[in-house]
């Protein structure tokens, strides 16, 4: 019996926890009408939620696509296909790498920072001083933020791909001798604007979503003290991670599958 | 034999309706509010007089900072109910529970300044979000409202340059930023030195009077309070166990109010925590 009546309060729980961030979402979608008045709010979190996280994006990026580029030349050259480098770099980051990586780096790096900021907040009352203000914190912090999230995540997973193609051209073309003419016209002609390159935005702006939204909801909705912050910022990046990887999955089947 | 403070029947409770009801500005009446099992209130009947200070006093736990928090629409009780100004807080939408809360200032604990913005922003922030001010005018009557609480000097410096009473201090300038009907103080003088302390007591007083509002301290600090409230209570168990004026309090004959206003050691809240009897313990051969 113990056993039962512990899962069905885990359940329980659970269920209570995901109707909280639901009506969360729902505020915060709501507080974007706030923003068309008022830009600077959004601008301000696209500079500490994006812009702040491009260096690591870039170097992950860089890295990543230089990896992928010599890899993919020691297989390829196997069979003496070296010349279809660049469509084997370009496909696997649009359509995977660049969407996957960028999300679980933006929830190490920006989504960790948002939910501790909001953690924070919450435990050194500022969020109720707002509403004692008669400011709406769902609107006035954690709308711009989430909204600076969604915006932010596709547009560091464009940079990381177009930087991981750079990274492989670097090391195939540049240092293994792949002809570059073939590198970049296998993958012009492999690559398919809305098959490869549009669902890879449409996985990033979804991962953005979801990332962003566990951050914001596990701040918002921690313990106030400094060990509930610490918990809050942990299951952000373990929850965002498996989120990611789970959805990333289901995307692929319904996109690439027959 | 374990006692346990017996306050519900006080004589003196009937004291808690003190003035005419057009001068209450806050009524509360048959609070009920529980956290899990816990019963925080059991039947609070409380009424706040407007335009002087009213003191809520009560050892640590009894929900002093819960009173503030429903009485700010915050937290939803479980029955009973709150008017402020004739209007019933948890009934209120939500546009209208905010057009409220623009004329009700509190106080936290802990400041509760944005520790992003400089004090001056902090004060602004208020006249920004529910103002159309001229940058000017803004500036002007922020620095007249840091000149009052004695920090105009102060505007450009960070919340995490400033002291625990200048951080009170600025708080407080920020909380009568929109001059509103009331102020709402959460433990103002919790962990200040005895400087600080004195300008809250001084502040507090002054503006209340200056600006003709109504302030409700929740303080577990007697003397302080005391010093500078027209009316007070003094609550425990969920119910208030005695209200008047602060004189009456301090000359109070109730067993209870006696052992808090004068910090007795021990009296109906017991020095021991409950125990079997010490020669149980010693010779009963029990771990």
């Amino acid at each position: 019996m113990g056993l039962f009546s512990d899962l069905g309060a885990w359940v329980l729980n659970a269920l209570q926890r995901l109707g909280r961030a639901s009506l969360l979402l729902l505020a915060m979608l709501r507080g974007f009408v706030d923003m068309l008045y008022r830009p600077r709010l959004l601008l301000e979190q696209l500079y500490s939620v994006g812009v702040l996280t491009i260096l690591i994006i870039a170097v992950a990026g860089l890295f990543v696509g230089m990896v992928l580029g010599l890899q993919g030349y020691y297989i390829l050259s196997r069979f003496g296909g070296e010349t279809a480098l660049g469509l084997m770099v370009a496909a696997s980051l649009v359509r995977e790498l660049g969407p996957v990586l960028t999300a679980l780096l933006f929830a190490g790096r920006a989504g960790s920072a948002l939910t501790a900021e909001i953690g924070l907040m919450k435990a050194t009352e500022q969020l109720s001083g707002l509403e004692m203000m008669a400011v709406n914190p769902q609107y006035r912090v954690l709308a711009p933020r989430f909204l600076a999230g969604l915006i932010s995540v596709p547009l560091l997973a464009a940079m990381f791909s177009v930087l991981g193609v750079a990274g492989g051209w670097f090391v195939g073309g540049g240092m293994l001798g792949v002809d570059q003419a073939a590198f970049w016209n296998g993958m012009q002609d492999g690559i398919d604007f809305q098959d490869d390159v549009i669902n890879g935005v449409i996985k990033s702006i979804v991962f953005g979503l979801v990332c962003t939204w566990i951050a914001i909801f596990q701040g918002y909705d921690c313990v106030p003290t400094s060990e509930g912050v610490s918990r809050a910022t942990t299951r952000t990046v373990v929850h965002s991670s498996l989120a990611v990887l789970g959805l990333d999955f289901v995307l692929t089947a319904l996109m690439f599958g027959e | 034999m374990v006692r346990r403070p017996d306050c519900r029947n006080h004589s003196m409770k009937m004291d808690s309706k003190i003035t005419p009801s057009d001068d209450i500005l806050v009524k509360i009446r048959d609070l009920r509010f529980s956290r899990g099992s816990r019963a925080i209130f059991d039947g609070l009947d409380l009424d706040i007089p407007r335009g002087g200070v009213t003191a809520i006093m009560g050892p640590s736990g009894t929900g002093k900072t819960t009173l503030l928090k429903l009485i700010g629409g915050q937290l939803r009780p479980d029955g009973g109910t709150i008017e402020v100004d004739g209007q019933d807080v948890h009934k209120l939408s939500t546009d209208n529970l905010y057009r409220l809360r623009m004329r009700m200032g509190m106080l936290f604990q802990s400041g509760a300044l944005l520790t992003d913005m400089s004090v001056f922003e902090n004060v602004a922030f208020p006249l920004r979000e529910h103002t159309r001010l001229s940058e000017s005018m803004l500036r002007k009557l922020v620095l007249l409202k840091l000149e009052a609480v004695g920090l105009r000097g102060a505007q450009g410096l960070m919340p995490s340059e400033l002291s625990g009473g200048m951080a009170r201090r600025v708080a407080l300038a920020r909380a009568i930023a929109l001059d509103p009907m009331m102020i709402m103080y959460d433990e103002p003088f919790t962990g200040q030195d005895p400087i600080s302390m004195g300008v809250l007591v001084k502040l507090i007083r002054e503006l209340n009077d200056a600006a003709r509002i109504t302030s409700v301290v929740v303080s577990h600090d007697v003397t302080e309070t005391l010093s500078i409230a027209d009316h007070a209570y003094v609550i425990s168990d969920g119910k208030v166990v005695e209200g008047g004026t602060s004189s009456q309090l301090r000359e109070s004959g109730g067993e209870w109010t006696r052992q808090f206003v004068n910090g007795l050691p021990d009296g109906p809240v017991p020095f021991h925590y409950p125990a079997a009897g010490l020669a149980e313990d010693l010779f009963g051969g029990t771990s």
